[in-house]
């Protein structure tokens, strides 16, 4: 939108106070137990700076930077999935004190802003909405969703550094943001640059002591990004995906992952487009009102299959299969994109460090591709 | 946000009473509902095969087929077996009592398609309230269709319900029953055997026209290739699926079977959609 501009470092608490002068709740990168995830923030001085995170199949641990940069580790556990599609929460309520009426719970409007969020998150947004706001992919719009859609102002941050398990590039979300974004922020020695990408966006910069970017500092700030680029090791091979994943669904290579799988679910909740959810009942002591919830829930839980008198993935294998073909595969069929932004957050957060790309890999390795009819579900092209 | 989102709330139930509950058998039992609000009531219409989240006060919603006519859209049947926590709710509520109903969801039968044909209907265990509001349908027009051969399998005599309504469908012309359960009993004047055997006894014309089955997924497999190998087309075979629902608007992924969503795409597909995937274990 805007030509780019430089905000001092010393001058990062302008935004932060800008946003919170204009009504928002802030949120922005902090330490908690070891990771970061995003709390809530009143200046500069609250983010956590000087952290790489050094992320690997099953492990993740911050390091010293050895310099005060803010926003160095790249992501911890959380995208922007918990801020638009809440982990939990209270869809309507019903009571039942003479005569039964429900009614909705929608969320409070407090207009929030997230600083730090990453290219693959916002990709993640993008793919959520396909799911949840009604349009070309989805019949219904999720008034839950929307309403949190509407009142979140994202600052996203490009990428100077990849972890280990990134691989944004393959799937051609990252490491820069390039759509969906407020604000666009590229750390540098001294300052940030920084663009708009809507009109909140411009408007609040006017709020800022903001200094016109020089020639070297875009060259400056895009070489730093396409070194992030570089540096990524993993990529996931995405070609004719979905004929691979689905005629090879007795593949030996389910056994084997289901060997190692704990069926944990964690891959599903750190991932930013796993929707599923689900929903139950609660009743208040005193039995008049009853408040119907809804919570993320995943395909590696017993719940998500259950049908009364049979499970219908009664099996890790099932399970596992369930969740790589349709995050892989299935998901383009349903929403016209892949289910995977390419964060690796589900490499480092499996406890025994499953990559999805090296089963893909092992799979397309050895393919024995059942024959017709499966190869008929995705013609070529 | 657009206007509908700020208006429309897809989760969010209507209030609708029991009119008047009948009891088929000791498990399976009729809710005949109506909608509170006469706005709504007016808007409400639906297609044989689709159906509605039914939600019991304090305990939870459930996905239930409709079985009434789509003509008279002021009064939703739905019947039920009494299964588990808001099942076996449903099966005590009485005329009178409330409870919330969100619907009608999901795509129905192929009516259309199915105009002037031979329909032949074939239902497996208890799982026959999909196939039932078809047959309702298509007696309520019986000049709209060919011969109408209705082919129920029950594991159990005991497990017979409609019984009632079943001598009504033998009663309608050119209509056939072929009654079949797994194991006999001394009073059984059905068939016994597996539904598909019962497939031997059909007249060679019925699979010239259109199938359209519900039950368990390895009988409506079975039957599905039986009727391609007696010369049935591909395309004029129609499935109603079932899997764990949680919102029925294609938001909460439990219904998924590989690339489809039953409670959107479905529940009825054409079997050719489902074939590859049926013929797998564990999706
Ligand atoms: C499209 C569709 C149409 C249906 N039509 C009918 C019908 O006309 N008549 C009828 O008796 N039953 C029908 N069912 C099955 C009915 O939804 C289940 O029997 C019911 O959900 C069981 O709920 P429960 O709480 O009594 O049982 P529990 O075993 O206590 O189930 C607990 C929860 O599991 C889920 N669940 C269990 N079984 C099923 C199931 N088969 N399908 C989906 N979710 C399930 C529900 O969320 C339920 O609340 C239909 C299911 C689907 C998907
Ligand atoms: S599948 Fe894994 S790598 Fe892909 S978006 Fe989800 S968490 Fe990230
Ligand atoms: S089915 Fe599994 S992989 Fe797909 S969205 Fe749900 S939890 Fe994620
Ligand atoms: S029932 Fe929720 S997606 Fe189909």
């Amino acid at each position: 939108m805007s030509q780019p501009s430089l905000l001092a470092r010393a001058d990062f608490d302008s935004l932060i106070r800008a946003l919170a002068a204009r009504g928002y709740r802030v949120l922005g990168p902090r330490v908690r137990s070891g990771s970061i995830v995003f709390d809530e923030i009143s200046g500069a001085a609250d983010l956590s700076a000087g952290f790489i995170s050094v992320q690997e199949p099953g492990s993740y641990r911050l390091e010293d930077s050895g310099n005060g940069r803010y926003f160095d580790y790249v992501h911890g556990p959380e995208s922007l999935k918990r801020f638009l599609f809440a982990p939990k929460e209270t869809l309507w309520t019903v009571s039942a004190g003479g005569e039964v009426s429900f009614k909705e719970t929608l969320p409070d409007l407090r207009p929030l802003a997230v600083i730090g969020a990453r290219a693959c998150d916002l990709a993640g947004v993008s793919v959520q909405d396909r799911t949840f706001l009604a349009g070309q992919h989805s019949n219904y719009t999720d008034p839950y969703y929307a309403c949190r859609r509407e009142n979140l102002f994202i600052v996203a941050v490009n990428c100077t550094r990849s972890a280990a398990t990134c691989f944004c590039v393959s799937m051609n979300t990252g490491p820069r943001a390039r759509a969906g974004y407020d604000l666009a922020l590229t750390e540098l020695d001294e300052a940030f640059l920084v663009e708009a990408g809507s009109e909140q966006g411009e408007t609040l910069l006017a709020d800022l002591p903001l200094k016109p970017a020089r020639d070297v500092d875009e060259t400056a700030a895009t070489q730093a990004i396409a070194a992030a680029a570089d540096s990524q090791t993993r990529r996931l091979d995405t070609t004719d995906i979905q004929a691979l994943l689905f005629s090879n669904l007795e593949h030996p290579r389910w056994d084997d992952v289901a060997e190692r799988c704990l069926s944990c679910a964690n891959c599903t909740m750190v991932c930013p487009t796993c929707f599923c959810h689900s929903e139950s009942d609660v009743m208040s002591l005193d039995g008049t009102a009853s408040e119907h919830r809804r919570e993320w829930s995943s395909c590696f839980t017993l719940q998500h299959g259950y049908i009364h008198g049979a499970q219908i993935r009664p099996q890790i294998r099932h399970r596992y299969r369930q969740w790589l073909t349709h995050k892989l595969a299935a998901w383009i069929e349903q929403f016209g994109a892949s289910g995977c932004v390419g964060c690796g957050r589900c490499i480092t957060w499996c406890p025994t460090g499953i990559d999805l790309i090296e089963e893909v890999n092992a799979i397309r390795a050895t393919r024995i591709d059942t024959p017709a009819p499966f190869a008929s579900l995705f013609p070529p092209g | 946000m657009s206007a509908n989102a700020k208006t429309f709330n897809p989760y969010l139930p209507q209030l609708a009473a029991v009119v008047e509950r009948v009891d088929e058998t000791r498990d399976v039992f009729t809710l005949r509902l109506c909608l509170h609000d006469a706005q709504a009531r007016a808007a409400y219409r639906f297609q044989p095969g689709q159906f509605n989240m039914l939600y019991l006060w304090g305990v939870g919603e459930v996905a239930i087929s409709i079985v009434s006519d789509p003509d008279d859209p002021d009064l939703i049947d739905h019947t039920i077996r009494a299964v588990g926590r808001v099942t076996r709710g449903l099966q005590r509520l009485k005329p009178g009592d409330k409870l919330g109903l969100r619907g009608p969801f999901g795509r129905g039968w192929p009516l259309e398609a199915a105009q002037g044909r031979h329909l032949l209907l074939i239902t497996g265990g208890l799982g026959c309230a999909p196939t039932t509001s078809m047959i309702h349908y298509a007696l309520q027009r019986r000049a709209s269709y060919g011969r109408l051969t209705v082919c129920h399998g029950v594991k159990h005599p005991d497990d017979l319900i409609y019984t009632d309504r079943i001598q009504t469908w033998c009663a309608a012309p050119d209509t056939q029953v072929m009654l079949t359960a797994d194991k006999g009993t001394p009073e059984w004047r059905g068939r016994v055997g597996l539904v598909t055997q019962a497939l031997e006894d059909i007249d060679p014309i019925m699979f010239k026209g259109m199938a359209m089955m519900c039950g368990p997924e390895p009988m409506m497999v079975s039957v599905a290739e039986d009727l391609l190998k007696r010369g049935m087309m591909l395309t004029d075979i129609h499935l109603a699926m079932e899997r764990n629902m949680q919102c029925a608007v294609g938001h909460c992924g439990h219904c998924q079977f590989g690339g489809k969503f039953i409670c959107k795409d479905g529940p009825v597909f054409p079997y050719a959609q489902l074939r590859a995937l049926l013929a797998v274990r564990g999706f």
